[in-house]
């Protein structure tokens, strides 16, 4: 990536986007560690957790826009690669226990012991190495994707058949995982995790790292989606998105970017997490339950379908909400908030709220930059198009 | 210990000064019997047992097993017994009249392992012979299952008293079991036992042959090829049973899916809150139910009859309503009425859930509805074979209102060309919000018949709501008789593979075939034929 180009790709919400997330990701931590405990400044650190988690979730929220603002992928199971992503860390936090188990078992982790298993899985082979288990948070849910994508865009499903079967892909994952001879903890998932990389995942310190960690992914995940997107292959996406059949008959090969896109995201929705696993201190099947991949849908578009800053800012502000009216009285009318939001969102604001305002961003610039000239033409007597910025 | 002696020796004495003088035009042989029970000596209460059970008399079950339970009281002094019974009142033994209180020295009659032995088998004659003819046909089966040799005489008593056919045939079994396991039975005796099990063909009578031990050849070998023809009738049977829970499931399936049918079908609206039409279905039995117990109880057996023209109207206006506010303005974005119509069934869950609370509510079954009958070697449930049979008529409503009414062939026309139909006078609006509110109907019938086999819970819908996509999806858009053979073909399948696989890997395996089927077929099993480049 030359500069010019990264440049060119960055306009100014994405600009102050960048420089809010990067912000936070160097004062929060700071703030939680530097600070005295109790100062007004100081940030608790149940609060990095809960926004750690928030910035799991935006960088989830990018991976969804990704394909559906820009592509025109509405995936109703990306939880699904969240959620492998996420088990692909927590096999490896659970490796790291050891012989601190409630069995000491060195080598089975204690569902297994309880079980009765007598020796490692041959898939949990090898998650005792954190590059491992890193390389598979990213290849696991790629290759799931990219199998999914092969046999789905090839043959021309899309649209809401498209949304229905990843849905039910989602939801078989989800009994399979529910299965204790599956050998990921069924009901109960992975968790009681003691620490990362040597690094105790409670302390103050680790949970600082991951937090600065996830913002810094969150930059990543936002830059190489505004450089796919910005690139020429990100126009042939828009075109797919608008118009695919079009697009088809122009010679372009739809189904192999459509595949590329999908994978992409699925790898990024796998880091967001694998990062908020040790964060959150569990992993179990309920993540791939249909209902959160769908809120994470709804996340994109609260923010701005085709945004990309939309999408991880509908995501924060959501879970926000949900935090919020979900701890106080109000938590019984939780449900209907999020289903009016759903609706009112879809209906009066179909473009979200970063699409809603560039929208009126841009004409009361068109309106300033048409008055400017009218005032200059009568000066003048002469029309000079003015350059925009 | 002279006390007790001298006792036991006047209460001898007066027990023969009572038989020999005092009541010798009342007392029988059963009175004397039931007597012998004070004596408090073993060999007299074996006698007693014996001449009770043997006496015919009406009193000698609850004797029997009043004994068996330490409820049968015995004063020693006056010679009088008693049976308590489990609520605590008492009688007298020997002529069933109530008493009013025991004397303080009656106690249990006590009973060694010897005479429980004889206890039990003197139980199960007197069962075996029952006036009751449930109670005969019990005590024919536990008979059977458990093959107790000393049990033979009393079923071989039994059998010659016995009338009733299916008894008979029960006791018959009966017989063969415990011969077929008594060491000294003749090998003609276990022959005809193995041809009698083999008659009865089920997966007991297996078990019987296949654990019998050692016997003469003659008697291996016939028990041999018994086994093999009960094993290939049992597989057909299962077969049949498999295929009966297919098709069962597939009838709530295909009600579940139906409506989804029409509104994906007609109008490319994917309905999320379809589930929720289902459970408002439900809910609208539950209160017809609860408005009928307290106020006309004896309307209940109607309570279905009533609900289901009610539930097609409160889903159906509801539907009608959804459709005005919500989805005719996201026409042309079906993505995004999917997620509106998501956003609405969590509304409506909370709304119930706000209503009706969280847990479980009670809808019952009408008696027409309860209870099952045995065919051959599987039993069908009353409750499934009428969802079965409703489905079906919704079905065939369904299509004779598509083929025969104006509705119908404007809701056809608009499924197969919207823009067309527009040019040729249609009110598409208009049908599209009827459509709408036809499909919710549909739901809601489909709630009042899934309250009967399901719990009535705000997650009511949600649990059918992928199932119904499948259905769908599978049978292809805009047919009615794709969703009939995906919802069968589903169901079926489905239960096919429960057994071989267990039922959630036999859940998952039918996810993913219809997800590779979707690759094969992207529109279904009958899609419709047309020339449009993107639906």
């Amino acid at each position: 990536m030359t500069p010019h180009m990264l440049t060119r790709s960055l306009d100014r919400s994405a600009t102050i986007f960048l420089l809010v997330v990067a912000a936070l990701g160097v004062l929060i931590p700071l703030s939680n560690l530097l600070l005295p405990a109790g100062s007004f400044l100081q940030v608790p650190t149940y609060l990095v957790a809960l926004w750690g988690k928030y910035v799991c979730y935006a960088i989830l929220a990018l991976s969804i826009d990704l394909i559906w603002g820009y592509c025109g992928i509405l995936s109703l199971g990306h939880g699904a690669f969240f959620a492998l992503g996420g088990y692909a860390m927590g096999m490896y936090l659970m490796r790291q226990i050891g012989t601190r188990g409630v069995y000491g078992n060195p080598i089975l982790p204690d569902f297994m012991v309880f079980l009765n298993w007598q020796k490692l899985p041959w898939y949990w082979y090898g998650f005792d190495m954190f590059w491992f288990a890193a390389l598979m948070v990213l290849f696991v849910p790629g290759l799931l994707a990219f199998c999914f994508g092969w046999l789905a865009f090839r043959s021309r499903v899309t649209g809401v058949y498209l949304s229905i079967i990843t849905q039910a892909m989602t939801y078989a994952l989800l009994l399979a995982f529910f299965r204790n001879d599956f050998g990921f903890g069924g009901n109960n998932g992975l968790t009681d995790f003691k620490d990362i990389l040597g690094f105790n995942v409670q302390a103050e310190g680790t949970r600082a790292a991951l937090f600065a960690l996830s913002c810094l992914a969150l930059i990543a995940g936002f830059l190489i989606c505004r450089a796919i997107v910005s690139s020429k292959l990100g126009k042939v996406l828009i075109a797919v998105r608008d118009a695919e059949s079009r697009t088809r008959f122009l010679g372009y090969r739809v189904e192999s970017y459509k595949l590329f896109v999908f994978t992409v995201s699925a790898c990024m929705a796998g880091v967001a997490g694998a990062l908020y696993v040790p964060q959150v201190g569990i992993i179990n099947p309920s993540e791939f339950a249909p209902g959160n991949s769908i809120e994470a849908v709804i996340w994109v578009a609260v923010g701005g379908r085709g945004t990309l800053v939309g999408a991880a800012l509908g995501a924060v502000v959501v879970n926000y909400a949900k935090t919020f009216f979900t701890s106080g009285m109000l938590a019984p009318y939780w449900l209907f908030m999020l289903g009016a939001l759903f609706i009112l969102v879809t209906l009066l604001l179909p473009k979200g709220i970063v699409g809603t305002f560039n929208a009126w961003w841009d004409q009361s610039k068109e309106k300033r930059t048409a008055a400017a000239a009218a005032s200059a033409a009568a000066e003048d007597g002469v029309t000079e198009p003015k350059m925009a910025e | 210990m002279p006390a007790n002696l001298s006792a036991r020796l006047c209460s001898f004495a007066l027990s023969l000064f009572l038989i020999a003088f005092a009541l010798p035009a009342f007392a029988g042989p059963f009175e004397d019997a039931v007597a012998k029970f004070a004596n408090d000596d073993f060999s007299d209460t074996e006698e007693a047992i014996g001449v009770v059970a043997g006496s015919g008399n009406k009193l000698a079950f609850p004797i029997i097993s009043a004994l068996q339970d330490g409820r049968l009281m015995a004063d020693p002094d006056s010679k009088k017994v008693y049976v308590t019974g489990a609520d605590g009142k008492s009688i007298d033994a020997a002529t069933g009249e109530p008493v009013a209180s025991l004397p303080d020295s009656a106690s249990a009659v006590r009973l060694n392992n010897r005479l429980r032995r004889s206890v039990d088998a003197a139980l199960g004659s007197l069962t075996l012979q029952s006036p009751d003819l449930s109670t005969r046909l019990q005590a024919a089966q536990s008979v059977f299952k458990s093959h107790e040799e000393t049990a033979l005489e009393a079923v071989d008593a039994a059998l010659a008293k016995e009338t009733n056919r299916s008894v008979k045939a029960a006791l018959g079994e009966a017989r063969a079991a415990i011969l077929l396991f008594k060491s000294d039975a003749t090998e003609v005796e276990k022959l005809e036992a193995v041809a009698t099990l083999k008659a009865r063909g089920d997966q007991e009578a297996l078990a019987l042959l296949t654990g019998m031990g050692d016997q003469p050849a003659s008697v291996t070998k016939a028990a041999a090829s018994a086994i093999g023809s009960i094993q290939s009738s049992l597989a057909v049977w299962s077969t049949v049973q498999n295929a009966w829970y297919g098709l069962s499931l597939g009838s709530v399936l295909l009600l579940a899916a139906i409506g989804l049918a029409i509104t994906f079908g007609v109008m490319g609206v994917i309905n999320m809150a379809h589930g929720e039409m289902v459970m408002i279905g439900a809910y609208t039995t539950f209160v017809v139910q609860e408005v009928i117990r307290t106020r006309y109880p004896g309307l209940f057996d109607y309570s279905l009859l009533i609900a289901v023209p009610l539930a097609f109207l409160v889903a159906g206006a509801i539907g009608v309503l959804i459709e005005r506010s919500i989805i005719r303005f996201l026409y042309g974005r079906p993505l995004e009425t999917l997620l509106a119509t998501w956003g609405l069934s969590l509304v409506l869950q909370q709304a119930v859930r706000t209503m009706f609370g969280p847990t479980n509510r009670e809808v019952g079954n009408p008696s027409w509805m309860s209870g099952a009958f045995e065919l051959g070697q599987i039993t069908i449930t009353y409750n499934r074979l009428w969802i079965l049979l409703f489905t079906l008529a919704v079905f065939a409503i369904l299509l004779a209102m598509l083929r025969y009414t104006a509705l119908g062939l404007e809701m056809r026309a608009v499924t197969q060309n919207r823009r067309m139909a527009a040019s040729m006078g249609i009110a598409t609006s208009r049908v599209d919000a009827l459509t709408f509110g036809l499909g919710s109907g549909i739901a809601g019938i489909a709630g009042v018949a899934l309250s009967q086999i399901d719990n009535v819970s705000p997650n009511l819908g949600q649990s059918y709501i992928i199932d119904s996509f499948m259905v769908v999806v599978f049978g292809g858009v805009g047919n009615l008789w794709g969703t009939l053979v995906g919802a069968f073909t589903l169901g079926i399948a489905n239960k096919f593979l429960e057994p071989v696989a267990g039922a959630v890997l036999g859940k998952i395996a039918i996810l993913v075939l219809i997800i590779l089927f979707i690759q094969k077929r992207p529109r279904g099993l009958f899609a419709l034929k047309g020339r449009a480049v993107e639906a």
